[in-house]
């Protein structure tokens, strides 16, 4: 009854290089802003409705953005004092427009009465489900997919396996790594949250290889703990992009999640490490959403991981990491092979930002495809990506659907990989856009 | 000086924070102030010029399409030095001449089309390929004609790199057979650093007489020291070339070595044939790692490859064995060129989650 598994890993994806070089700085907490800005959508679903408008006074944690629909999670005030404004951002997982509530702190961080279950251990399935989604826990690897929906998932899907997602495949990104060593405890109270919610027969913790560290203290922590003895670590060989949820479930299990389908469909629910830890926040601590780690890396002067206030303008951190370097022209949101550049230094921390990352790059040139087969070799997913960018240059998006461009993750393994420089992703998002329109109109 | 450099950052730093610390306070009142607005885009403007958006992902292998095509033209330098070395110097002249027509006339080609020409390398590498498969003494104006005709129709009238359909310098050598059967099928024998060339008969060829020790015909036929086209007579040049080609990812095994086997294997079922000497002698080993390997115009699947190789290998057989002339290779790779597009539509690969979603219609 070994905890950890043996090693295995993914047989396709793209060569990336690590780049952690935040992985040994411990996670220092950023001093309050003055100032947040709180996006009504920070998630995939619905977009809340704000409940407080200018001139409201608000405590931290208390709740400002909520709505009815079921895959949906509110949002909550992250600093005490008086909203002062609102406007339109971006919200980085659909990249569509969404109102946003600022609030100018007062400096005295007071906090809302947090509730704290008084048994907490003996909660039940409802209320465990009710408090995540009070708390507003999204999916904290990126995609921010609601959390308490993938709690409950329909009847007739029975969940035999939960996988907690500690891969952190993308390169530079450290915040996932530094939550399993410094809140390895929350992690595994927060997976057996999770557990009780899901009652799997299994339970993995999916970890890449180049976490040797993370793997050896939550080995540690397991064999310590009384609640954990069956959780089982998977080490993982190092490449990219293990961490994607159906790469995940076929490296792990060896399923495959049906095209167009969801994990549960083959029995399994995937959560990232940082929700895991939010999930023991508030079942525990009473706490929702408020704050996350962030890697903020590049072309900073001094890199760091960051424990933040969701709604800090990106301007606080990159000046708290001793500014960017001279000639650095591109901020990212994630990391860099799925992560989204911005233009604004003003555009907040949202509930899905793992890392914040600065880079020089020059502008590149597409080329023609010369049919190397590259992006064959490195799909996860086991499409044609060439194929599908030819599909969707010609506008040919029924042929593109027929060769399945949905069951693209768009990891860009592909894009990455290409000689040409095609930013395959990009026609691939183009096709699914054009398909989801053309649906729509039918 | 130091003092000096220190200050300029400093300077530039507060120069760029000044407007931005009145962002926050011009943005709110937006909406109601018109003369706020012009400023607030003017920033905006402003920030949008100083960052880059690109699209994910953001980075990028090493590998490009240039340093591919100079890749594969390092690795033709091993059969082009063996060429120099068994041929003398006039091979040197006809690759300069293969390479500066075809680079030539792609630039012209793409004036023409109102195109860019980008130097990435693929012109460089026509010619050199084209020069390596011609016999040694070819007069320099048919080396010049056949790289034209390569680049010009065989690459360019399809629509240049990543649209033609059959490889180009092979494209070139089938159009100068056409035009000049004699001149493109007498060989030389090897004759060192001279001028002078002696007729010979190509190993392949009807007239050939093998010599009575087998062991120096393949001690010969590995090293190169015997009549050919430039670049194909030295095994050992070539593997040392493919074997770079492999070893850096730019070429996988599967057509070189479905190429090769199949050859080996027909030759050692069909009476009479030496399947050694088959593999040896003539274009095969080149045709293999550097002709039927090219991105364009083989397969990208790895059924693909495979099912490509083995076609070549066996067009290859047929025609050297059966057909009227001595060497197959040229044309079992240009027809299985022509074959390719369909070997890559029944060869297409089986997605994650297909499996699974045949089997829930099914029961469905």
């Amino acid at each position: 009854m070994d905890i950890r598994l043996k090693l295995t890993g993914a047989r396709r994806g793209a060569k990336v290089p690590e780049s952690k070089i935040t992985a040994g700085s411990p996670i220092e907490p950023l001093p309050l802003p003055e100032k947040v800005i709180i996006p009504m959508q920070q998630h995939i679903g619905a977009e809340n409705a704000p409940l407080a408008s200018r001139g409201t006074e608000v405590l931290t944690g208390q709740k400002i953005g909520e709505s009815e629909k079921f895959i949906s999670a509110p949002v909550h005030a992250t600093l005490s004092g008086e909203i002062s404004g609102g406007s339109v951002v971006i919200n980085p997982p659909t990249g569509e427009l969404t109102k946003t509530l600022a609030i100018t702190s007062d400096g005295a961080d007071k906090w809302v009465e947090l509730t704290i279950a008084k048994d907490p251990k003996s909660l039940s399935v409802k209320k465990i489900i009710e408090m995540v989604k009070e708390a507003g826990i999204v999916g904290m690897g990126g995609a921010a997919f609601p959390t308490h929906v993938k709690l409950q998932p329909p009847k007739d899907k029975k969940i035999d396996s939960v996988i907690l997602n500690g891969c952190e495949c993308e390169p530079f990104v450290t915040a996932d790594h530094r939550i399993m060593l410094e809140y390895g405890e929350q992690v595994l109270s927060g997976l057996n949250i999770i557990r009780k919610a899901l009652a799997p027969q299994n339970v993995y913790i999916g970890i890449e290889d180049n976490k040797e560290d993370a793997i050896e203290h939550l080995e540690e922590l397991i064999s310590k703990s009384d609640f954990a003895r069956d959780f089982k670590i998977v080490p993982l060989k190092s490449q990219y992009p293990t961490g994607a949820e159906k790469t995940l479930i076929e490296v792990i299990l060896g399923r495959e999640v049906p095209i167009g389908g969801l994990p549960m469909d083959v029995g399994v629910v995937v959560q990232n490490v940082g929700t895991a830890k939010a999930i023991h926040d508030t079942i525990f601590e009473g706490k929702p959403l408020v704050e996350r780690v962030v890697t903020v890396t590049g072309a900073v002067k001094q890199p760091k991981n960051l424990l933040v206030r969701i709604g800090t303008p990106l301007r606080n951190l990159i000046e708290y990491c001793g500014g960017m370097e001279e000639g650095a022209n591109e901020i990212i949101l994630g990391g860099p092979m799925m992560g989204i550049a911005h233009f604004d230094l003003d555009f907040p921390v949202t509930k899905g930002t793992s890392c914040v990352l600065v880079r020089e790059s020059a502008p590149v040139k597409e080329q023609e495809c010369i049919s190397c087969g590259r992006c064959l070799g490195v799909c996860p997913m086991r499409l044609m990506p060439t194929l599908l960018t030819k599909y969707a240059k010609t506008g040919r998006y029924d042929a593109a659907e027929e060769a399945y461009v949905n069951n693209c993750v768009e990891c860009g393994s592909c894009a990455y990989a290409c000689p040409a420089r095609i930013p395959i992703v990009q026609y691939i998002k183009v096709a699914k856009k054009e398909l989801v329109k053309r649906k729509a109109n039918k | 000086m130091t003092e000096e450099e220190e200050a300029t950052p400093q300077e530039e730093a507060t120069a760029e924070e000044a407007p931005k610390e009145e962002t926050p306070a011009e943005a709110a009142p937006v909406k109601e102030e018109a003369p706020a607005e012009a400023e607030a885009i003017s920033e905006a403007e402003a920030i949008r010029q100083r960052f880059l958006i690109s699209a994910a992902p953001h980075l990028k292998s090493w590998y490009s399409t240039s340093k591919i095509m100079y890749l594969v033209v390092a690795a033709l330098l091993f059969p082009t030095a063996a060429a120099v070395y068994f041929f003398g110097f006039y091979a040197l002249t006809v690759c300069a001449v293969a390479i500066v027509s075809a680079v030539a006339t792609e630039w012209a080609v793409k004036k023409l089309r109102g195109r860019p020409f980008i130097m990435d390398g693929s012109a460089v590498l026509t010619g050199l390929l084209l020069a390596l498969i011609l016999p040694p003494t070819l007069p320099l104006w048919m080396v010049a004609i056949g790289a034209i005709f390569s680049i010009a129709i065989v690459k360019e009238a399809f629509g240049g790199l990543g649209f033609n359909i059959f490889n180009p310098a092979l494209g070139g050598r089938a159009f100068l057979m056409a035009c000049w059967l004699a001149a493109t099928t007498t060989l030389v024998a090897p004759m060192g650093f001279t001028w002078d060339a002696v007729t010979t008969a190509t190993p392949l060829g009807l007239s050939f007489v093998p010599p009575a020790d087998t062991g120096t015909l393949y001690w010969n036929l590995f090293l190169g020291n015997i009549g050919g086209s430039l670049g194909e007579t030295s095994v050992l040049a070539i593997l040392i070339g493919g074997g770079i080609l492999l070893a850096v990812g730019i070429i996988s095994w599967h057509i070189p070595v479905t190429y090769i086997g199949t050859v080996a294997l027909l030759t050692l079922i069909w009476p009479g044939q030496d399947p050694l000497f088959h593999v040896m002698a003539g274009g095969v080993m080149l045709g293999a790692f550097f002709m039927a390997t090219d991105y364009v115009t083989s397969p990208i699947t790895i059924k693909g490859k495979i099912i490509f190789g083995i076609g070549c290998g066996l067009v290859t057989v047929i025609v050297r064995i059966l057909g009227g002339m001595p060497e197959g290779v040229c044309f079992s790779i240009l027809l299985m060129n022509a074959l390719t597009p369909l070997i890559d539509r029944y060869t297409m690969t089986k997605t994650l989650g297909l499996k699974s979603l045949k089997r829930a219609s099914s029961e469905g």
